[in-house]
């Protein structure tokens, strides 16, 4: 096990140069630069671009911009100033005086953690993937044990639109039914403090994922339901209820359980539509501004997160694997 | 010895696309107390559907059991309520299914799965159950059973997981033991470990057994009677002995001869009866076996033979006597 986990985490190596060599490519590919302000606006002069060019080194090389990312750089001065590989994301270019590390884990004054951006997405992805366990496994399971009924087609139903139907579509729809017509939320809340504001976006991120949830327990279900372990059940006088929960469900879970961390991961990385739909103080919506403002650094850091925490997530499978299912070993 | 078990015009039918299949069509045979008896007949005659049927094990839908009466202890099975069945079912009438790897939870344990018959038959705790399990583990020749009991089924061999399965089955002392092919899925040398060990059980507990197979050779020492089946009929009963001295209809002539002998070479050879199995999409009214027998005469095609007293022991399905190859 130790072992395994060794190896896993030393594959985050590579993942991490590859996405971080896409990313610098693209991003440095897309037209303009932190510097560019609307056309409305006034714009930097010429000069102060200059001077900030060359502050932030971006007047150098691009080869030499991104081995400075990865690996460091000496400044002016002549001292060595380390990269990516000391943990350091680097300062962003337009919010002044900040380092990414603390634009995406600091919360403001003297609260937690989660009042960080970081803590603010990791919340709003908790919930909603709360949401998809809670709905979606008893619809899976119900599914499954009344199949072709109308309960099953119902459920059947509103999984297609689940799985179809894109979040930031599911929003709209949901925004003008309780927002704008029955007036129960108010579409860009004043204060994430309340928990009930939290619902319609939780809800409408986690959507997708309920769905695929419940669609994934229905078909696990209905696989264990036709094993002979469960005829041998019936046969030694288990009534029905035992026999579902203690053969079929707990069976059935194993798959289902396994892919929580990644759904998790999904939601967590997926959320910026919807945040920026809410004004969510949350990592996404600062992504997508970042990627507005052409904030390099604040761009390479967010996505090299969102990367660490997909390749966690994937390496949170097999191992919670070896837990669930006692035929399973890693070495 | 008094019957303790009756089954009478049992009829279990599937719904399919391609048709209703009629799997059992009207099966009847008795089994007495501490009696064996065996059941033959190659694949898909309905030897597995017409067992489960009398636990009402058959999958419904696509499964139904359409007819018949399978009483025990003079009560009908069939008509008992949903709890009344569950309470036989483990207790008194147990079963050992074909495939030992595929019949036991991959996820729970096996000290866990042997112990659930005395968790809802007997009430009993954790401990009792144990030392219950431990002592039924041993019985069927599990080395070490108390450091087992927390093993999974795939940490045992074939072999010893089928001795384990019996053990379930046993663990609450029923009346009737149904194995359904239990040695099917085991290699020659275990399959006669395993048929060993029912014998002694059956010698120790005193319980009546109906044994499964398709394979004669298997069943020889082991059943006092036996019932071969043909397209979702018993077509032949008669005790162990008559089977073999005077087989009565040509599909048991044909099953004889298909007995693994060993040639000249020493090899295993299989002779098999010619001809598919019938499709039991129609219930046929001429003998099922007639397009795959050598005995077939007019009579065959017009009407199908009901089974018929040959001797005070004996009945077949065959309007023909094949030792003398005339009509009966
Ligand atoms: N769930 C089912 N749905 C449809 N047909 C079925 C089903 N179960 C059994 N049958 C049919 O019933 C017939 C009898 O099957 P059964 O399992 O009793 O055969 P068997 O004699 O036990 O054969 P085997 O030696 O292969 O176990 C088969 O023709 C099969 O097609
Ligand atoms: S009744 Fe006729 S066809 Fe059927 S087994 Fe006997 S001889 Fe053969
Ligand atoms: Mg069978």
């Amino acid at each position: 096990m130790g072992k395994f986990l060794l190896r896993r985490m030393l594959w985050l190596i590579p993942v991490i140069l590859v996405v971080s060599t896409i990313t610098f490519v693209l991003m440095h590919a897309a037209p303009g630069g932190p510097w560019d302000r609307d056309l409305s606006a006034r714009q930097v002069d010429p000069a102060t671009q200059k001077m900030l060019n060359t502050y932030y080194g971006l007047d150098k090389p691009l080869w030499r911009q991104f081995t400075a990312y990865l690996v460091g750089d000496v400044d002016s001065e002549g001292k060595f100033d380390c990269g990516l590989i000391c943990g350091d994301l680097g300062p962003s270019y337009r919010q002044r005086g900040l380092t990414i590390q603390q634009i995406l884990f600091m919360p403001p004054e003297e609260k937690s953690v989660i009042y960080s951006r970081f803590g603010y997405s990791m919340r709003l992805g908790i919930y909603s993937l709360l949401f998809a366990i809670i709905i979606g496994i008893p619809a899976g399971v119900i599914s499954a044990l009344k199949q072709n009924t109308m309960v099953d087609y119902v459920s059947l139903f509103i999984v297609t639109i689940g799985i179809s139907v894109p979040n930031f579509v599911m929003a709209i729809f949901l925004i003008i039914i309780f927002a704008s017509t029955l007036h129960m939320v108010s579409i860009v809340p004043r204060s994430w403090d309340e928990i009930s504001v939290w619902v319609l976006p939780a809800v409408i991120l986690g959507f997708g994922t309920m769905a695929r949830t419940a669609r994934l327990t229905r078909a696990s279900m209905l696989e264990t339901m036709r094993q002979d372990y469960i005829r041998t059940a019936r046969s030694k006088g288990l009534s029905e209820r035992v026999v579902i929960i203690r053969h079929m469900i707990k069976n059935s879970l194993i798959p289902v359980v396994t892919i929580l961390g990644p759904a998790l991961a999904g939601l967590v990385t997926g959320s910026f539509i919807i945040e920026t739909m809410f004004g969510f103080p949350g990592m996404g919506r600062a992504y997508v501004t970042a990627i507005g403002q052409r904030d390099y650094s604040m761009i390479m850091g967010t996505t090299l997160i969102y990367a660490v925490l997909v390749a966690l997530a994937n390496v949170s499978v097999d191992v919670v694997y070896v837990f669930l299912d006692p035929r399973i070993r890693l070495d | 010895m008094s019957e303790l078990l009756s089954v009478q015009g049992l009829e279990t039918q599937f719904r399919t696309r391609e048709g209703i299949v009629h799997a059992v069509n009207g099966v009847s045979f008795g089994l007495k107390e501490g009696e064996t008896l065996g059941i033959v007949g190659e694949s898909g005659c309905g030897k597995s559907v017409t067992v489960m049927s009398m636990l009402r094990l058959i999958p419904s839908p696509p499964g139904k059991v359409s007819a018949g009466k399978a009483l025990f202890q003079g009560k009908d099975l069939l008509k008992m309520s949903d709890d009344e069945i569950r309470h036989i079912r483990g207790s008194q009438i147990s079963m050992v299914f074909q495939d030992p790897m595929t019949s036991f939870n991959p996820v729970l344990t096996i000290g866990r799965q042997v112990s659930e018959p005395l968790e809802v038959h007997m009430g009993m705790n954790r401990k009792q159950a144990d030392d219950r399990v431990v002592e039924m583990l041993t019985k069927v020749g599990i080395p070490n059973p108390r450091d087992r009991l927390n093993d999974y089924p795939h940490q045992f061999s074939g072999g010893m997981r089928q001795r384990v399965m019996i053990a379930m089955a046993l663990v609450c002392t029923p009346q009737v033991l149904i194995a359904d092919e239990p040695t099917t899925a085991l290699d020659v040398t275990i399959q006669a470990q395993i048929v060993e060990l029912a014998k002694r059980i059956r010698d120790d507990l005193g319980m009546a057994i109906i044994w499964i197979t398709h394979d004669l050779g298997v069943i020889a020492g082991l059943a006092d009677r036996l019932a071969v089946m043909y397209g979702g009929y018993i077509i032949e009963t008669a005790p162990i002995r008559d089977v073999y001295a005077h087989p009565s209809h040509p599909y048991t002539l044909g099953l004889l001869g298909s007995l693994p002998r060993m040639d000249e070479s020493g090899q295993r050879r299989l002779v098999s009866i010619d001809g598919l199995p019938p499709v039991l999409l129609e219930k046929p009214n001429f003998c099922p076996f007639a397009p795959r027998c050598k005995y077939v005469v007019e009579r065959c095609w017009k009407e199908n033979p009901p089974l018929m007293q040959i001797s005070p022991d004996h009945t077949a399905a065959c309007w023909v006597n094949p030792e003398t190859g005339r009509e009966r």
